[in-house]
């Protein structure tokens, strides 16, 4: 009778977390800018996004099959690529181009190194960046909101804000701050309604997803740089990629610090990269470099900033 | 801390305390006891009676000349009818009494209640007690209450926190007993002289703290102040260190002891039963314990003499109502899994739970997705995953690093992480690897 009883270690308990549950988390914080790409952008951005998450799953699938790994779509991870790299395309890309992208993503940047969990930049964000060195033309034809519809009289193609902005034109004669929250601005499928990015990442903090360290000095940063140069803060924080990216690129597990204090240093890091690339680089927006290239400097960062043991009064050293 | 809630402080277990309410049942003596000759930490006794002996209640059955160690006492009258090696929940293997009983309960004559004047009579008495922490370490109580520098010690600290998931014998004993809890306290207020006693226990338990409080109240003097203190509803407030701090906020450092801080830390039920032995005599040979889980019919809080096999306990209560898969010594989170339920009732367990199908899920492991919640949990302040991955490089400069030592292994990033990692585990692994790898260097050293 005794054979059958399980022995094993403390604890015998869980907390019923998960993986999944972790990234269908992040998907749901996603359901406001998929509502707003929809209604901003129309049919095509649900087409974009269903075909970006669809590829995703296809190339993990393939991956692992290909690897000879279990098959680890289940964990959602992909899809969260998927459609946090569609959210950073423009509607009008072609979907071939689209697929390209999430398949570069998926395949070379995280299957590649051994998938969810082993991949030291962020997926989507490479995606994106393959996309935008590769076909700079598509990757920068912006279709202003409700063009859809027929409401928008000046056709399809405008420049964003921050274009506007590193042009010297002036960007308040066009867009109010209520463009800019709503999203009424020409942009990426999903970053330009800033107030759904925030409603989906109020609810990752609310769910303890995420830990209010990186978006708040990711966001701080800009602000307090776009103070210091000079510059009208509001344009940076709400005419770019700030809000998607700080809320849900840069706090990826996987690709950012793990301890607070690091979390924090690698926030600042991004922030400081962003204004850089913005104000003194070629590219009118720079969030995606700058945490790409903060992303590469976790394991550095995370040398620094260890916790001490409960107790131990100064650091220990060897 | 920056983020209250969010950093360091444990994990919000589920409470399923089932049997709060039950009133404790006594257990009549089992047929047989297996009294192994190592319940607390230190030195083995060794059997003070042969096969064929006749004992008493209480009779001493095993003892030590060793400091730190503790006398056993027959909890049956009977006779022995073996030394025999048992293996210990831990693992380890042990000389056992087994007394076979008579029934009678006859009590030993030489019970009766010590003389007590001094505080070497004091020790000298705490030590004929048998007592240990009854709270599930096991430390020698007359160990911890003779501290290397008395003259440091300003603080004693009453834990009553109980903070594993089902556990309720401490509660229990301060509802059905507070009169104890409170002489107990005032005993070793007596040789311990200190200036604050702070008794400790969660703050979801509103009527524990009432209690605690008329016992602080009764037990202020001028020169010291009593106080009950109310814990956050997490896990582990209960150990040892984390205790301290929530109590006092004073932090012991690594490789330290409580006594470093000025603290001595006492189970409740432990200061209790040191009140029943100096009223009457009687050592410690029974005690609360919670039996529950989802295999248990009838979960309930049971007085049972030491040295009763588990199954004896079980079938007391009225049996399964289905199959076991799962036996556990202690609560759920630190808890030691056992095949054999002949083994024996110790004096530091408090708890037994059979658990069914349904509460032993296996999920497999899946890789780490560095979303640092293991971090944020442990009490400790260590990084589970960065030493999971070190032992699993077996690479011992890192651990060291990483300061593998300090973990207490109270569960909490195990029972956090979404990927269901093994990482409690892997450490108390790292630990033993360490302490294998320290030793061979010693032996290479000379």
């Amino acid at each position: 009778m005794s054979d059958r009883w399980i022995l094993s270690s403390s604890p015998h308990l869980h907390s019923g977390h998960s993986t999944t549950r972790i990234m269908g988390d992040v998907l749901i914080a996603l359901i406001p800018a998929v509502i707003a790409s929809f209604v901003l952008f129309g049919w095509r951005a649900l087409v974009v996004e269903t075909v970006c998450v669809a590829s995703c799953m296809a190339a993990e699938y393939l991956s692992c099959r290909v690897m000879k790994k279990p098959n680890s779509t289940g964990d959602l991870s992909c899809m969260v690529t998927g459609l946090l790299l569609a959210m950073n395309l423009p509607v009008s890309i072609p979907l071939w181009q689209a697929v390209f992208g999430c398949v570069t993503s998926i395949v070379v940047a995280k299957m590649m190194f051994g998938g969810l969990g082993q991949n030291f930049v962020n997926p989507a964000l490479v995606g994106r960046i393959v996309l935008t060195g590769s076909f700079p033309g598509d990757m920068n034809t912006w279709t202003h909101p409700f063009a859809w519809l027929g409401r928008a009289a000046d056709g399809v193609s405008s420049a964003t804000p921050l274009a506007m902005l590193k042009n010297g034109e002036i960007v308040a004669e066009r867009y109010s701050i209520w463009d800019l929250l709503l999203g009424n601005r020409t942009g990426s499928l999903g970053e330009t309604c800033a107030l759904a990015l925030i409603l989906g990442g109020a609810y990752l903090l609310v769910r303890r997803v995420i830990s209010p360290a990186i978006p708040l000095c990711f966001i701080g940063t800009v602000g307090v740089l776009a103070l210091l140069c000079g510059e009208n803060p509001v344009y940076h924080l709400l005419g770019g990629g700030l809000m998607i990216g700080a809320f849900f690129m840069a706090t990826d597990y996987v690709t950012s610090p793990i301890t607070t204090s690091g979390k924090i240093l690698y926030a600042v890091g991004c922030g400081a990269l962003t204004m850089l690339i913005r104000l003194g680089g070629s590219l009118p927006e720079g969030v995606s470099f700058a945490i790409v290239i903060m992303n590469i400097t976790v394991p550095l960062i995370e040398r620094i900033t260890k916790p001490r043991p409960f107790g131990a009064e100064r650091r220990v050293r060897r | 801390m920056p983020f209250p809630g969010f950093l360091f402080d444990g994990v919000r277990t589920p409470h399923r305390k089932h049997t709060a309410q039950a009133e404790t049942v006594v257990m009549p003596p089992p047929a047989a006891v297996i009294l192994p000759m190592v319940q607390h930490i230190g030195a083995p006794c060794i059997p003070t009676v042969a096969v064929g002996d006749t004992v008493d209640v209480g009779q001493v059955v095993g003892d030590s000349e060793q400091a730190v160690s503790t006398p056993v006492h027959s909890s049956v009258s009977g006779t022995v009818t073996a030394l025999r090696d048992v293996e210990l929940p831990g693992g380890r293997t042990v000389q056992a009494v087994v007394i076979q009983s008579d029934g009678e309960q006859r009590v030993h004559p030489g019970i009766a209640p010590p003389h007590v004047e001094t505080k070497e009579e004091f020790l000298r008495a705490v030590r004929a007690s048998g007592l240990v922490g009854l709270g599930g370490a096991g430390f020698p109580t007359h160990i911890k209450l003779n501290p290397p520098d008395p003259g440091r010690i300003d603080t004693l600290l009453i834990n009553a926190s109980e903070c594993e998931p089902y556990l309720t014998a401490d509660y229990r004993e301060c509802m059905e007993n507070p009169q104890d809890v409170l002489a107990g306290v005032r005993t070793v207020m007596t040789f311990l002289p200190v200036r604050q006693v702070i008794l400790a226990t969660k703050k979801d338990h509103p009527e524990l703290l009432r209690v605690l409080g008329d016992i602080a109240a009764e037990l202020t003097t001028p020169a010291c102040r009593a106080t009950a203190k109310a814990l956050p509803a997490r896990y582990p407030q209960g150990a040892e260190k984390v205790l301290i701090s929530s109590c006092t906020g004073r932090r012991v450092p690594p490789g330290r002891l409580p006594a470093d801080v000025g603290c001595v830390v006492m189970n409740v039920t432990t200061a209790a039963a040191l009140a029943q032995y100096l009223r009457t005599g009687m050592p410690l040979i029974s005690r609360r314990i919670t039996l529950d889980g989802s295999a248990v019919a009838h979960p309930q809080n049971i007085r049972v003499l030491i040295g009763t096999p588990i199954r004896d306990v079980i079938a007391f209560a009225g049996g399964t109502k289905a199959p076991i898969r799962k036996l556990l010594m202690g609560g759920p989170m630190m808890g030691l899994a056992q095949q054999d339920d002949s083994l024996p009732i110790l004096k530091q367990n408090n708890g037994i739970l059979a658990l069914a199908e349904q509460d032993v899920p296996s999920h497999p492991e899946e890789h780490c997705i560095r979303c640092g919640q293991c971090i944020r949990v442990c009490p400790m302040h260590l990084m589970p995953t960065a030493l999971m991955d070190a032992y699993a490089a077996r690479n011992a400069d890192a651990l060291q690093n990483l300061h593998a030592m300090v973990c207490m292994e109270c569960g909490c990033c195990s029972y956090t992480c979404p990927a269901h990692r093994p990482l409690t585990q892997s450490i108390r692994l790292a630990k033993g690897f360490l302490r294998r790898q320290t030793s061979q260097q010693e032996v290479k050293r000379p």
